[in-house]
């Protein structure tokens, strides 16, 4: 249990109308209301009417409930769920270039291995890396491979299912 | 489907035909070069269009029809400047949720993004101000475009529309804006779906609470002139034997002659409303939304309530003050399932005997009515006594709009307002200048009916110009200028918080010359300057119906609103009038010796 006040990030998948100017409104509403977005990645879903929006915002257990109903008068929004950590597959994608010289690559390669991360891309100097995964794992995947040297880093931000034989909680409203 | 028979018509024909299918009686509008094609039909259309002088006026002029009639406004100007000055009128009519459908011209689909001329992301600016925005990119798309925006301005919580129109897709010249017109008779919008009936969950639980109560105030908000629920309201105030309170938005929703029937609360609310409210036990939050002008300091407001919350936008349950119950749905739909249940549960008897606490209210009222000082033969003008006059010689029916300001207060707390959509003003945004283009737009939906602009000189010269569309398009509106020669609300602030250190709030009462510039846009202009003329000048306006009538009333320049609740302040420490005995639980009564500008400048540090 998260303790009021205590801030804790909540993952919300919102299925929108596959229209122009959607992920604009939906990021202007948690702007100009002044809750805080973690991460967002967004893409068409198998029905290609609907895209769905999986956003992790960073809010004090209260104004969660606000960020629905809010989200919810924005017409273009069909349906949100919120989806808490044990009760879903969450997963995300990490690419990284970390400098490898001779000297230190075995090492970058052994914690790769170790993470069953993959190697996509190989230089002289540096080796680009991938790992998709749970988010936690990306992050201590990131602490591991930041004591080399990290030029560049991308993370796709979270995705989320609903665990199979669990029904996520359905917060519209009315 | 639609049984109607195809016609060919380009984009901008079809756009005036699907307004025509809406049944629009009149548009409120600018023309310039994005929106030109589709003035052109406009010609040969039975709608009527009204040409203002200045797009805000156009938007305001909507909100005004709108708030009378309860019908969606309708505004139409060209992009880019336009576009930009019709967004203080969409913030408004959201804020306030009046129906408004909104059409902007837009450049060319192929010139949007290049910095055309007149070009502006209207949609993304407007897009915080607006319940939906759409920009249109097909012709054949025009018609369900219509069809969506009168759809989503109208249901649920009402709010502002905008369609945003490219030029090629309405031009006579280009042969890809003519489709086969047939207007649609539903909307497809799989993520909007408002439902105004309330949960019978709810209505239980609400029943409990209203059963259980000895002290209970309804807090009517704008919900409930939306919802047409002003009748059902009083019912269920009546069989209840409730208080109740009317917000600024409210005002008239039920009858201030009434018995149970306290007034304004908030800032500038009466004593009984906003003390009534404080000592409640049980707060019955019909349509109103707990805003900070009528709470003052949310965590002492209504301490001792319970809260039911009647909304139809969920957002609005909780946002502010968690109920007890909350009932989402549509006013009148609410009240009418409670009083179904009640009058099983036989009526009144469902309800604890309030005699006691309506003896109390009573009492507040005796002690605490709202008081001023009238001015001397000779003297100028008190605003209030101004108002009080043109609430007694006006017909019962009177639509009266206001700025915002001190005269916003004055009207609504001293005009009577008996009838529901009698009252139009501009609450949440507190838009000065709203008056005039809004009296217009009601006086053009009820031509029959006097419509008095209650207006300061602050806002008079904001939106002024609109008085020649009254002129010109023959909308026989009648201004009170309440003429005080200061922006008098803020002067008060700086009287009260500041140290009397006034500010950049002077606007002297002869510059401009009301009079000369009202009689230059077609007016009859009269000004008053002495309390013994101010009934038969009201008299001489009311007998013009031909012609736009200003009335200056020059007005003295120190007047002050009470009561008043300091911004951010409990409702406890509320100040009555100079001339009353302090509230014993009020900061304002502890030292009496103090001036009134040094205890309230006191307090506000």
């Amino acid at each position: 249990m998260t303790r009021p006040g205590e801030l804790e990030n909540h993952t919300i998948v919102v299925r929108v109308e596959n229209k122009a100017g959607v992920l604009a409104r939906v990021a202007d509403l948690f702007a100009r209301r002044g809750y805080n977005i973690f991460s967002l990645a967004v893409a068409p879903t198998n029905d290609e009417r609907f895209s769905k929006i999986t956003i992790v915002v960073t809010v004090e257990s209260t104004p969660l409930d606000q960020i629905v109903k809010q989200l919810f008068k924005l017409v273009n929004v069909v349906e949100i769920a919120q989806l808490p950590a044990d009760q879903s597959v969450e997963r995300e994608l990490l690419l990284a270039t970390v400098d490898a010289p001779a000297k230190t690559r075995g090492e970058v390669l052994e914690i790769v291995d170790i993470f069953e991360g993959k190697i996509v891309a190989v230089s002289g100097e540096q080796l680009t890396v991938s790992l998709d995964g749970r988010p936690d794992k990306l992050d201590d995947f990131e602490a591991l491979l930041s004591e080399y040297t990290i030029s560049d880093l991308q993370r796709s931000g979270r995705i989320a299912l609903p665990k199979i034989g669990r029904q996520a909680a359905r917060l519209r409203a009315v | 489907m639609s049984d109607q028979e195809p016609i060919r018509l380009n984009g901008g024909q079809a756009l005036i035909k699907s307004l025509e299918m809406e049944g629009v009686e009149v548009i409120f509008g600018y023309p310039g070069g994005a929106i030109l094609p589709v003035y052109d039909p406009i010609i040969d259309s039975k709608i009527r269009h009204v040409l203002v002088r200045h797009e805000q006026g156009a938007g305001h002029a909507a909100e005004g029809y709108a708030h009378a009639t309860g019908r969606p406004g309708v505004c139409m100007v060209t992009s880019g400047p336009a576009a930009t000055n019709i967004v203080t009128p969409l913030a408004d009519a959201y804020l306030d949720s009046v129906p408004m459908v909104c059409i902007t011209g837009q450049v060319a689909l192929a010139a949007i993004g290049t910095d055309a001329f007149q070009e502006c992301d209207t949609t993304g600016i407007t897009r915080s101000v607006t319940k939906h925005n759409m920009l249109v990119t097909r012709a054949e798309d025009i018609p369900m475009a219509v069809k969506e925006a009168f759809h989503i301005a109208t249901t649920g919580r009402p709010g502002p529309v905008l369609i945003d129109i490219p030029k090629n897709i309405v031009d006579a010249n280009n042969p890809d804006a003519y489709f086969d017109f047939v207007y649609p008779d539903t909307v497809d919008l799989p993520g909007y779906s408002p439902d105004g009936r309330p949960s019978d969950d709810s209505i239980d639980a609400a029943l409990e609470l209203l059963a259980a109560a000895e002290r209970p105030v309804l807090y009517v908000g704008g919900g409930v002139l939306k919802a047409r629920a002003a009748e059902a309201v009083l019912r269920l105030a009546e069989m209840g034997d409730i208080p109740v309170v009317t917000t600024l938005m409210a005002r008239g929703a039920v009858p201030d002659d009434h018995e149970l029937c306290l007034g304004m609360p908030g800032m500038h609310g009466n004593y009984t409303a906003v003390t009534a409210i404080q000592r409640c036990d049980l707060l019955i939050a019909m349509g109103s939304r707990f805003d900070d002008r009528v709470t003052g300091k949310v965590g002492a407001f209504a301490p001792d309530a319970k809260v039911i919350h009647v909304d139809i936008d969920p957002a609005e349950h909780g946002k502010v003050r968690i109920p007890e119950v909350s009932v989402v749905g549509d006013c009148r739909l609410v009240c009418e399932a409670l009083l179904a249940k009640l009058e099983v549960k036989g009526g009144a008897s469902a309800f604890a005997d309030h005699t006691p606490w309506r003896q109390q209210v009573s009492g507040w009222q005796e002690k605490y009515p709202l008081v001023y000082q009238s001015s001397e033969s000779g003297e100028l003008l008190k605003p209030q006594h101004v108002i009080e006059s043109l609430r007694d010689s006006c017909p019962p029916d009177t639509i009266v709009t206001s700025g915002v300001g001190q005269h916003q207060m004055f009207a609504s707390q001293y005009w009577t307002f008996n009838h529901p959509y009698t009252w139009i003003n501009s609450g949440g945004l507190g838009t000065m200048g709203f008056s005039i283009p809004a009296a217009i737009g009601a006086k053009a939906a009820y031509p029959d009916r006097m419509v008095w602009a209650v207006d300061g000189d602050g806002c008079f010269q904001m939106t002024a110009q609109e008085l020649i569309t009254a002129s010109v398009e023959k909308i026989p509106i009648k201004v009170a200028l309440l003429n005080n020669a200061y922006l008098g609300m803020v002067r008060q602030w700086q009287e009260l918080f500041y140290d009397n250190r006034y500010s950049e709030v002077y606007l002297s009462h002869d510059m401009p010359d009301y009079v000369k510039w009202a009689e230059s846009m077609g007016c009859v202009a009269f000004r008053v300057e002495d309390p013994d003329e101010i009934a038969a000048t009201i008299a001489k306006a009311n007998a013009i119906n031909d012609r736009p009538v200003v009335v200056e009333f020059r007005c003295v320049e120190e007047e002050n609103v009470f009561p008043m609740v300091p911004a951010g302040g409990s409702n406890d420490d509320i100040i009555v009038d100079p001339s009353q005995e302090q509230p014993a639980h009020s900061t304002a009564a502890q030292d009496a010796s103090m001036t009134d500008a040094q205890r309230t400048g006191e307090k506000a540090k």
